[in-house]
């Protein structure tokens, strides 16, 4: 069964020249707005059919799986896969530049008007939304784990939370001594 | 000049590396850093600058690049922006050949499981400094907590709240 969203492997297109990749991802960079991970997959998967569903999701695991943004590491490891390191390169410039670009604008905007009342304005209410995203986003991923019980998760959470949000102890020591016991915890009760 | 690079660039490559759970588990050590650390800008400013960063297209984390330009020119954003994207490609890159190899071992699964609930708290972490840094009068608070509730129930695209919030701002003040 061949279909459009769920190409299989005869369907795929020949593997993307270092110049597709960074237009791909230029195009990427520029339209996605507030998470760019659907978007990611429809440009990779379904519009220019340079992997197969499963082989991107495979993909994003790994992503996940590292630290650095999903996006980023995703244009890295894509590029990589295709074209080597300077595919890798070119994919990632592609995927950071325009946003660069106009992110720098806007700071510039910010600071020439920053003494202006309604520029202040705009500005504060413009920060003070940005912060309930990250409320929401933190209530999306911390929901499923009151959800379902999972007070050893629950416990870590909050400690992580209250040594860096509260202690303001450095990320490295919280991290350091939080995460090999957490990892600890879970590897026990799968025992 | 040299040194405030230097300080850039030893800051964001550590927090390219540390960055487990994608980038806004490691706000609040910039947050750290940049404001309380090096005294770089206001709590108020790396509030604004990151809301900057959301509001543009992209990855999630242009507050890196913004936070690179404001402190030290266009030499500041290019430092930053290699040394947070640098180490953590590398590792990708790395990691790539051996990914087939370990994906399907128990123990990656363990060490995901494990990272997840310090990801809840980082972000959680990063929601309550950045609130507690922009949510100055009871008007903004009223925004942030409309859009925190706007945000977590309904599938209002995120960018037409970052608009009404700073609208609601911008006109809400008598």
């Amino acid at each position: 069964m061949k279909s459009a969203a769920f190409p299989v492997e005869a369907d795929l297109r020949p593997p993307p020249t270092c110049g597709q990749l960074f237009s791909g991802f230029l195009m990427l960079g520029l339209t996605a707005f507030g998470g760019a991970l659907p978007l990611a997959r429809r440009m990779v998967v379904e519009k220019h059919r340079w992997l197969s569903g499963p082989e991107f999701t495979d993909l994003l695991g790994l992503c996940q799986f590292l630290p650095g943004g999903n996006i980023i590491n995703l244009s890295v490891a894509l590029g990589m896969k295709f074209r080597g390191p300077r595919g890798a390169l070119a994919a990632l410039l592609g995927l950071i530049l325009a946003p660069s670009a106009i992110v720098v604008m806007l700071g510039m905007v910010y600071d020439r008007f920053q003494n202006d009342p309604h520029v202040q304005h705009l500005f504060a209410g413009l920060a003070a939304a940005a912060a309930g995203l990250l409320i929401s986003m933190a209530v999306k991923i911390g929901l499923p784990v009151l959800q379902r019980r999972d007070w050893l998760s629950g416990v870590v959470a909050l400690a992580c939370f209250v040594a860096i949000a509260v202690l303001r102890v450095p990320l490295l020591p919280t991290m350091a001594v939080l995460t090999p016991l957490s990892i600890l915890l879970v590897w026990r009760r799968r025992q | 000049m040299i040194q405030t690079l230097i300080a850039l660039a030893l800051i964001f490559s550590q927090l390219s590396v540390l960055a487990f759970g994608g980038g806004n588990t490691i706000l609040p050590e910039m947050q750290r850093q940049v404001v309380e650390v090096h005294g770089w800008m206001s709590a108020a400013d790396f509030s604004a600058l990151f809301a900057l960063g959301q509001a543009a297209p992209g990855p999630n984390l242009m507050v890196v690049t913004l936070v690179g330009w404001h402190v030290a020119g266009w030499a500041g954003m290019l430092v930053t922006t290699i040394a947070k994207f640098g180490p953590s490609s590398l590792i990708t890159i790395a990691a790539l050949g051996l990914w087939e190899r370990f994906k399907d071992r128990p123990w990656r699964g363990v060490i995901q499981a494990g990272i997840f609930p310090m990801t809840v708290g980082l972000v959680a972490a990063s929601a309550a400094l950045i609130t507690e840094a922009s949510a100055h009068t009871w008007l903004l608070g009223a925004i942030t907590a409309a859009v925190a509730a706007l945000g977590s129930f309904t599938r209002i695209h995120p960018l037409w709240l970052l608009f009404a919030g700073s609208m609601v701002g911008l006109f809400g003040i008598a």
